[in-house]
């Protein structure tokens, strides 16, 4: 119930939010009838309330996880975010190796495997895509290239 | 006859040997693909668009690739379904039903050699039913101007809410999210940049390809994390495979019906393959009544959704084809492929690129053939491949996902956008909202507004000029009718549960 009331006016402040930032949208000299503002103005409409319904209407509560499984999602999101910025500078192998070890641990908690896992994958995929694929990956930081 | 000439056009360029390879190769990839659980023909199909894209195929070869991918990924989905009672992708799940009933008696390799044919009959009929219908559907399509369009646009969304979801609120939510991206860069019409905060990482929009990859692949990883891939229920040994003739030959009709059921139910914008397994199943199910046993490992009740789900495959291919609305996901994701290919699905394909239309579709032929002999004979092949542990499976999915984003732009703004929409799309799920009418929303968005905008511009402004032919009336019709009459219809057809232990 209480998921769905907050999803609910969640998505209305959102619509709003969206509603009030196409309001904003310059028109050009070249207007057609509808312009570049009503299509997106009735799409936040729609969404609001919908939201609105939602927030009135709630369905049953999903099972969320406990505590500590969101301390591992956002630790996931994390360490995804972190491989994403380190993608281009730190080449392919180092970050893949590390982010493939952390995910597989934290699917299956067990060490040895996980890295097995992680240093595998990281390799394996590198070979794959760069002479299989012939895609123009980057192995080792530029700084080792020299 | 036409059809004839055609057929032979597009037999000459999938019998390359080149194309024929790339067809046996997607049958293969696809056919695993489909058979891991948390791997189905959506987030499958979306992860390797953007590594084809980087491969530098052309467009028929790319196509032929991929779509032999989807249809292999159609006959996998039912190896998990029947050994490990987990659905490899959603339109499997009426599998388990009678699939892991009938393995766990020690028919396992019976049931996979069943469902196999059926999956090959209801693929192949569909696929005639394409050949047939498309063509005719095509030369109806030229007569649809922007009005017509806009319409159609509204049916995919409003079948997609009503009938493949539990809740229209949320499924509108959903199209609204997926439309609302799809308005967010540089207007096409006056060229100004929309609704990007001023980002100029935004001034191109949004790629689908990053919100697909997003929303399918990296939530699953998501959800793997919070289960600690504990829903790897322990699966059912396979001895040896050997044909059930007889049994085969019963299901005949079986087989025959489901497969025109999911054939329908795909054409039909936003319903997809899901509702034909689920259709054929229910079908065949009150036809053979209480003797008839469903739900207790019968081949019927495996041959059903299976004949259902693949020609519900083909099904949808019709409308993704003609007029360029998808019909299910994963036609969705088809769609992403041929924008990527730049090729513009619509009535107009048939006529200027027929070679991509017809070479297609004999592909689909040949990897008909190609799956029906991988998945009879060679089906031990992929059960060990199903023994890959999802500790290995998940973060391999993710480094994918990440390269072929990356492959895509070389930036770190897309990689993280695409994060950013593996946690909402977990979120999403999470909170019963679906997903696919995002990807469609996306997808769509930018083509709904450009038929609105066009039509006004023909009327000068008047909004009744959307109601102003007997087809933009009739499509509204059944845009509401299908996004209303699900309210009522819910307490009647409920979908049954998985077989727990």
């Amino acid at each position: 119930m209480a998921s769905d009331r907050v999803f609910g006016v969640v998505v209305t402040m959102v619509a709003l939010a969206y509603i009030a930032s196409a309001t904003q949208i310059q028109a050009s000299f070249l207007a057609d009838p509808v312009g570049p503002k009503a299509f997106p103005i009735l799409i936040g409409a729609v969404a609001a309330i919908s939201g609105i319904i939602v927030a009135l209407r709630p369905d049953e509560d999903p099972k969320w996880p406990e505590l500590r499984t969101f301390g591992a999602l956002i630790i996931a999101i994390v360490v995804l975010v972190g491989y994403a910025y380190a993608l281009k500078p730190m080449g392919f192998l180092i970050p893949t190796a590390i982010t493939a070890t952390i995910l597989s641990w934290q699917i299956n908690p067990r060490t040895g495997p996980a890295i097995v896992a992680g240093l595998g994958l990281s390799l394996g995929l590198f070979f794959v895509f760069k002479y299989a694929l012939g895609l123009g990956l980057v192995a080792l930081p530029a700084v080792l290239h020299g | 006859m036409d059809l004839f000439a055609n057929l032979a056009t597009g037999f000459s360029i999938a019998l390359s040997p080149y194309t024929l390879m790339l067809a046996v190769f997607g049958c293969f990839i696809g056919t695993i693909i489909g058979a891991l659980p948390g791997l189905g023909p959506s987030n499958g199909v979306a992860i390797l668009i953007p590594l084809t894209f980087s491969m530098g195929l052309d467009a028929t070869s790319a196509l032929v690739l991929m779509t032999a991918v989807y249809y292999g990924a159609m006959y996998g989905g039912r190896i998990s379904s029947i050994l490990l009672n987990i659905p490899g992708d959603e339109p499997a799940l009426m599998t388990t039903l009678d699939g892991y009933p009938m393995a766990k008696q020690g028919r396992a390799g019976d049931a996979l050699v069943i469902s196999g044919v059926a999956s090959f009959t209801g693929a192949f009929l569909s696929t005639i039913g394409l050949m047939l219908l498309a063509p005719l559907l095509a030369r109806v399509a030229f007569q649809f101007g922007p009005a017509e369009y806009f319409a159609l646009y509204l049916l995919a969304f409003a079948t997609l809410g009503g009938i493949a979801s539990n809740n229209q609120a949320k499924a509108a939510i959903a199209s609204c999210i997926g439309l609302g991206i799809a308005m967010i860069g540089v207007d096409n019409n006056s060229g100004i940049p929309r609704l990007t905060g001023g980002n100029m990482h935004l001034f191109d929009g949004i790629d689908f390809l990053v919100a697909i990859v997003g929303l399918f692949a990296i939530a699953e990883v998501f959800f793997f994390i919070e289960s600690h891939g504990k829903n790897t229920s322990i699966g059912v040994k396979l001895d040896k495979v050997t044909i059930p003739v007889r049994e085969i030959w019963s299901t005949r009709w079986t087989q025959l019906r489901a497969s025109l059921i999911g054939f329908a139910a795909g054409i039909l914008p936003g319903a997809g393959a899901s509702l034909g397994s689920f259709l054929a199943y229910m079908g065949e199910k009150s036809i053979a009544g209480e003797e008839g046993k469903f739900g207790t490992g019968v081949a019927k009740g495996v041959a059903a959704p299976e004949a259902g789900n693949n020609a519900a495959a083909g099904g949808a291919l019709v409308p993704m084809l003609t007029l360029g609305v998808p019909g299910s996901g994963t036609t969705a994701v088809l769609l992403a492929l041929l924008m990527t290919l730049n090729i513009t699905p619509g009535p107009t394909l048939f006529t200027e690129r027929p070679e991509v239309v017809w070479g297609l579709i004999a592909s689909l032929l040949i990897a008909n053939f190609v799956l029906l002999l991988m998945n009879v004979p060679m089906v031990k092949i992929f059960v060990k491949i199903l023994s890959v542990p999802p500790w290995v499976l998940l973060p391999g999915v993710t480094m994918i996902s990440f390269v072929g984003i990356y492959s895509l732009s070389g930036s770190y703004f897309d990689l993280l956008l695409m994060v950013a929409f593996g946690v909402l799309g977990w979120v999403l799920r999470k909170l019963d909202v679906p997903t696919v009418p995002i990807i469609l929303g996306i997808l769509l968005g930018g083509h709904m507004e450009d038929s609105l905008r066009r039509a006004m511009v023909l009327s000068g402004g008047d909004w009744t000029y959307l109601f102003s032919s007997g087809v933009a009336i009739g499509l509204w019709v059944v845009a509401i009718a299908g996004f209303v009459a699900p309210m009522f219809l819910r307490n009647v057809l409920t979908k049954p549960q998985r077989v727990t232990d």
